[in-house]
C-alpha cells in the first residue's frame, strides 16, 4: 500500500469513505509512523503533559467511561499499552492499527473500524483518567491512590444516576469532527474488549468554554458565554498554581498530572426560556448579549461585587452565580473548564434532553471544585432550572514524553 | 498452506550477509539499495522506506537516530515473532534478515524495549500454497463433520418427540421439549444458514417476516404454546417442521465446512448470542433464550475444537487465551442455571445480562481472529 499525503479539512467532507484507492486524508495501513508529521490538524501525542487539558477546545467530546472486568493486572496493563499505541495513531490521523480497515487479510476483521477513513486529525485529542473504584483491592493499587481522589460528596439537590457516574478508566474524545471522536472511543472498547466494559458514554457538541486566549467565549445552551474567567493555556503561572499535581501534593505517580471532575448538568430548557430576560442575566449576573458581568460594561471587565444601583441593591445579586463561582469568594479556587454542550434527543414528555457535559480540570478536586460546588448547590438560583445527573471524578496521570512510555505505565509500574 | 518458517539470522551491520543480489558496479546503487529496507528508528517514529516486498527473504536495516535502547520487529497477524532484533543502542544499526512468505505483516520499533511499538503494516506479494496442503486443517474438517452429524441425529429425534407433543396436544410436555429440541438446531445453525430459505422456514421469528409472508417453524408452534395456549390447530406447522428439518439434515450431512467456513461459523455463532439471545429476541414467547445461548456457545467450542491441532501449531498463545474466555462464559452462564435447564431470559436482571454480554464479547474478539490465522499464514 502507497503511503498517502494528508489533505486537509477542505476535501474531507466529499471524498468519504470510498476504496482504499481513493482514500482521502487519513493515512492508510501502508504509511510510515512519521508521515503524520506533516498532518497540519493534528495535535501532538506525546509530551509532559497530556493533550486535551491545556489544548485550545476542539469542537466535540466523545466522553467515555470504562469499567475493568478483568481480574488480570498483566491484561489490563497489556491493554493499556495497546490503547496507547492506537492512541499515538489516531491522534495523528492514522487508523487505530497498521494494518487498517482495508490492508489486512481479507479473512480477518479489519484493525481499523473505517469511519474515520478520508478524515483528517481533526485536532483529536485522547486523555485518560483512572477513578477512584480502580483503587481497590483488585490490582493492587490501594496504597497508590492519592487522597485528592476520595469520592466527591453528595452536593444538596443532587440527582446523580449511578449508572451514569463514575468509571475505573476514562478516555476523553476531544476534535473538531465528532465521527473522529466516535471513531477513536469506538475503536479503543473495541481493543479493550475482554478486559474493560463501556460503563457510560457521553457525545458533546459545541465547547462551552475557552481554553485559549485565542479562542472566542462560547454560550452554553441557556445562552450565556460561558468560561470568560477560566484557566487559559497561556497563564503558565496560573496553570502551575491551579491545574497541574505538583511534587509533594500526592503519590509520585501523578506529578504533573491533573485531576479530572466530569457533570452532566441536565438543563430545564423549556422553563428558562420562558423566564424574562432582566431575570435570567440577574441569575448569572452577566448580561446575555455581551457576558459583561452587570458591574461592568465589558466581557473581560472585572466584575464588582461591591458596586450598587440606585436603590442601594449590589448590581451583582448576592446569590448571581458568577459571584457564587467567583475565586475571589472561594479561597482563590481556580479550575480548567472544558465542558460541552449536549442534547440527547427529548424526554418522554417532549422536553429537549439537553443540558452540560461539565469537565473542569485541577490541582485538588476537593479544594477547587468541591468548595464552588457546595456554594452554588446551596444557593444558585440556576439550580431551579438545572439537574445534576452524573458525575465522575479521574485522575490523569502526566503525558507520555514517547513511545517507549504507555497509559498507567507510573501507576502500575 | 504452512506455517511459514521463521527464518531470522541477526547480524551487525559489519557482518551482514549478502543473500540477494549486490548489484556489483551495475546502474549506480539501485540493486544494492532496494535489497535493503532500511528502518529510521527514532524515540517517537519509525519510518520503514518500503511497506512491501516480494516473498523470500527481506532484509531490514535499522538504524536507531533516538536516544533510547530500541528493539525492531516483524509480526504476522495475532502478533506471532517473524523475526526481531533486539537490544539496539543509541547511534547503532542493525540488520534483521527475515523470510516471510506471501502475507501481510506488521512491523514494529520498540523505543525504550516497551510497550506495543510503533507500528507500520507490511505487506508481502508472491504465491501462497494452497491451503488443503495442511493435513491438521483438512482433519478439522472431518472432525467437524462428524459433529454435525452426531447433532443432526439428535436433532431430527428431539424435533420428532416435541412434533407428536405438539400433535398429540400435550401442551405442557411440547413446553419442555421445546428449548430441547432447539438446542440441537442452535449448535449448528452455521451449517443450517448455508442453506439460504430452509432456515426462514424453521427458525423464522414473527418479527422477521414480511407481509404476506407464511409464517412457519419453532416460533410459530412457540407462539401457539405460549401466548394462544391452543396446539389444536397447529399439526400442519409441526408437520412442516419436521419435514424441513428432515431435508436441512439431509444437506447438511453432505456439506463440508472449509476451515475459514468453520471459524467463521464459530463467530457467527457468538454474534447470533451477542444480537438475538442477550436481547431475549430469539425466544421471545417463551424466554428459554438461555437454552439458545448456551447452544450456541456448544457449537462454536466444537467448531474451535475441530480446528485446535491446527491452532496450536500456528498460535497456541490464542488457544490458550480461547481455553480461558470459553471457560469463563461458561462459568458465567452457570450461575444461571435451573436444574438440567437455564432460567427464563425474563427473570434476569440488567446486570446479569451486562455480564453475560462482557462474556460474550471478550470471547468473540479472540475469535474473530481464528479465520484469517487457518486462511493465510
Amino acid at each position: 500500500m502507497q503511503r498517502r499525503k494528508v489533505i486537509g479539512l477542505a476535501g474531507a467532507g466529499v471524498v468519504g469513505a470510498a476504496t482504499a484507492g481513493v482514500v482521502g486524508g487519513r493515512l492508510t495501513g501502508g504509511g510510515s509512523g512519521s508521515a503524520a508529521a506533516a498532518a497540519p490538524d493534528r495535535t501532538a501525542f506525546y509530551g509532559t503533559r497530556q493533550a486535551g487539558i491545556v489544548t485550545p477546545a476542539q469542537d466535540r467530546l466523545h466522553f467515555v467511561a470504562f469499567d475493568v472486568i478483568t481480574k488480570d493486572k498483566a491484561a489490563l496493563v497489556d491493554m493499556l499499552q495497546s490503547w496507547t499505541a492506537a492512541a499515538a495513531r489516531m491522534t495523528a490521523g492514522q487508523e487505530a492499527g497498521a494494518l487498517g480497515a482495508v490492508g489486512g487479510l481479507p479473512e480477518a476483521p479489519p484493525d481499523d473500524t473505517g469511519e474515520a477513513l478520508g478524515l483528517p486529525a481533526a485536532g483529536l485529542t485522547l486523555t485518560i483518567g483512572f477513578g477512584p473504584s480502580l483503587f481497590d483491592s483488585r490490582f493492587g493499587l490501594r496504597g497508590r491512590k492519592p487522597a485528592a481522589l476520595a469520592d466527591l460528596p453528595k452536593f444538596p439537590g443532587d440527582t446523580i444516576d449511578p449508572a451514569l457516574s463514575g468509571g475505573d478508566i476514562c478516555v476523553q474524545a476531544c476534535a473538531n469532527d465528532p465521527q473522529v471522536a466516535v471513531h477513536a472511543v469506538r475503536n479503543l472498547a473495541r481493543i479493550g474488549m475482554g478486559v474493560v466494559s463501556v460503563r457510560w458514554s457521553q457525545l458533546g457538541f459545541g465547547r462551552t468554554s475557552s481554553t485559549s486566549t485565542a479562542q472566542a467565549t462560547p454560550r452554553n445552551l441557556f445562552g450565556f458565554k460561558d468560561g470568560t474567567a477560566n484557566l487559559k493555556a497561556e497563564e503558565a503561572t496560573l496553570l502551575d498554581e491551579h491545574l497541574w499535581v505538583k511534587p509533594g501534593d500526592g503519590p509520585d505517580w501523578m506529578t504533573g498530572g491533573s485531576y479530572l471532575v466530569t457533570r452532566k448538568i441536565r438543563m430545564l430548557i423549556e422553563t428558562w426560556d420562558r423566564t424574562s430576560l432582566l431575570e435570567q442575566e440577574t441569575i448569572v449576573g452577566r448580561n446575555k448579549g455581551e457576558g459583561a458581568p452587570l458591574s461592568g460594561r465589558g466581557e473581560y471587565d472585572e466584575p464588582d461585587f461591591t458596586a450598587l444601583d440606585g436603590k442601594g441593591e449590589p448590581l451583582i445579586a448576592k446569590v448571581a452565580h458568577v459571584r457564587l463561582a467567583h475565586p475571589t469568594v472561594n479561597g482563590g479556587a481556580r479550575m480548567l473548564r472544558r465542558g460541552y454542550n449536549f442534547v440527547d434527543g427529548s424526554d418522554g414528555l417532549g422536553r429537549l434532553n439537553a443540558g452540560l457535559f461539565f469537565i473542569s480540570y485541577q490541582r485538588d478536586p476537593h479544594k477547587q471544585f468541591v468548595p464552588v460546588q457546595s456554594k452554588l448547590a446551596r444557593q444558585d438560583q440556576l439550580n431551579e432550572y438545572i439537574r445534576h445527573v452524573s458525575s465522575g471524578l479521574f485522575a490523569c496521570p502526566p503525558g507520555i514524553p514517547a513511545a517507549d512510555d504507555y497509559w498507567g505505565r507510573s501507576l502500575f509500574a | 498452506m504452512r506455517t511459514p518458517r521463521l527464518l531470522a539470522l541477526v547480524a551487525a551491520t559489519a557482518a551482514a550477509v549478502p543473500l540477494a543480489a549486490c548489484g556489483g558496479n551495475d546502474s549506480g546503487s539501485d540493486a544494492a539499495s532496494s535489497d535493503k529496507i532500511t528502518v529510521d528508528a527514532s524515540d517517537t517514529e519509525c519510518k520503514v522506506a518500503s511497506s512491501e516486498s516480494d516473498a523470500g527473504t527481506t532484509t531490514f536495516a535499522i538504524a536507531n537516530k533516538g536516544n533510547k535502547v530500541t528493539e525492531f520487529y516483524v509480526y504476522a497477524p495475532g502478533d506471532r515473532v517473524m523475526g526481531e532484533v533486539e537490544n539496539i543502542a543509541p547511534g547503532l544499526s542493525r540488520e534483521l534478515i527475515v523470510e516471510l512468505a506471501a502475507g501481510t505483516y506488521e512491523t514494529a520499533c520498540k523505543p525504550g524495549m516497551i510497550g506495543k511499538g510503533i507500528r507500520n503494516a507490511f505487506k508481502v506479494s508472491g504465491s501462497a500454497a494452497p491451503l488443503t496442503e495442511d493435513a491438521k486443517l483438512a482433519q478439522a474438517t472431518a472432525d467437524y463433520q462428524r459433529y454435525v452429524k452426531s447433532q443432526t441425529g439428535a436433532l431430527i429425534d428431539k424435533t420428532t418427540e416435541f412434533v407428536n407433543a405438539v400433535k398429540g396436544g400435550d401442551i405442557e410436555k411440547s413446553k419442555a421439549l421445546f428449548p430441547v429440541a432447539r438446542t440441537y438446531w442452535e449448535r449448528i445453525e452455521p451449517v443450517a444458514e448455508s442453506f439460504g430459505d430452509l432456515d426462514p422456514k424453521i427458525d423464522a421469528r414473527e418479527a422477521d417476516l414480511e407481509a404476506g409472508q407464511k409464517w412457519t417453524g419453532f416460533h410459530k408452534i412457540e407462539k401457539d404454546l405460549w401466548v394462544a395456549k391452543d396446539v389444536s390447530k397447529s399439526g400442519p406447522a409441526a408437520d412442516q417442521l419436521l419435514a424441513d428439518v428432515k431435508t436441512i439434515v439431509d444437506k447438511a450431512n453432505t456439506v463440508t465446512l472449509s476451515p475459514v467456513q468453520l471459524a467463521n461459523g464459530s463467530k457467527g455463532l457468538l454474534d447470533e448470542v451477542a444480537t438475538g439471545k442477550i436481547t431475549g429476541e430469539e425466544d421471545t414467547f417463551s424466554h428459554t433464550d438461555l437454552w439458545d445461548f448456551a447452544a450456541n456457545v456448544e457449537g462454536s467450542q466444537a467448531a474451535i475444537a475441530a480446528l485446535r491441532p491446527a491452532l496450536e501449531e500456528k498460535d497456541p498463545a490464542l488457544v490458550k487465551t480461547l481455553d480461558e474466555r470459553f471457560a469463563s462464559v461458561e462459568a458465567a452462564l452457570e450461575k444461571h442455571r435451573d436444574g438440567d435447564g437455564w432460567k427464563l431470559h425474563n427473570t434476569l436482571s440488567q446486570t446479569d445480562l451486562k455480564t453475560l454480554s462482557d462474556e460474550i464479547n471478550a470471547l468473540s474478539e479472540p475469535i474473530s481472529k481464528v479465520a484469517a490465522l487457518v486462511a493465510g499464514q
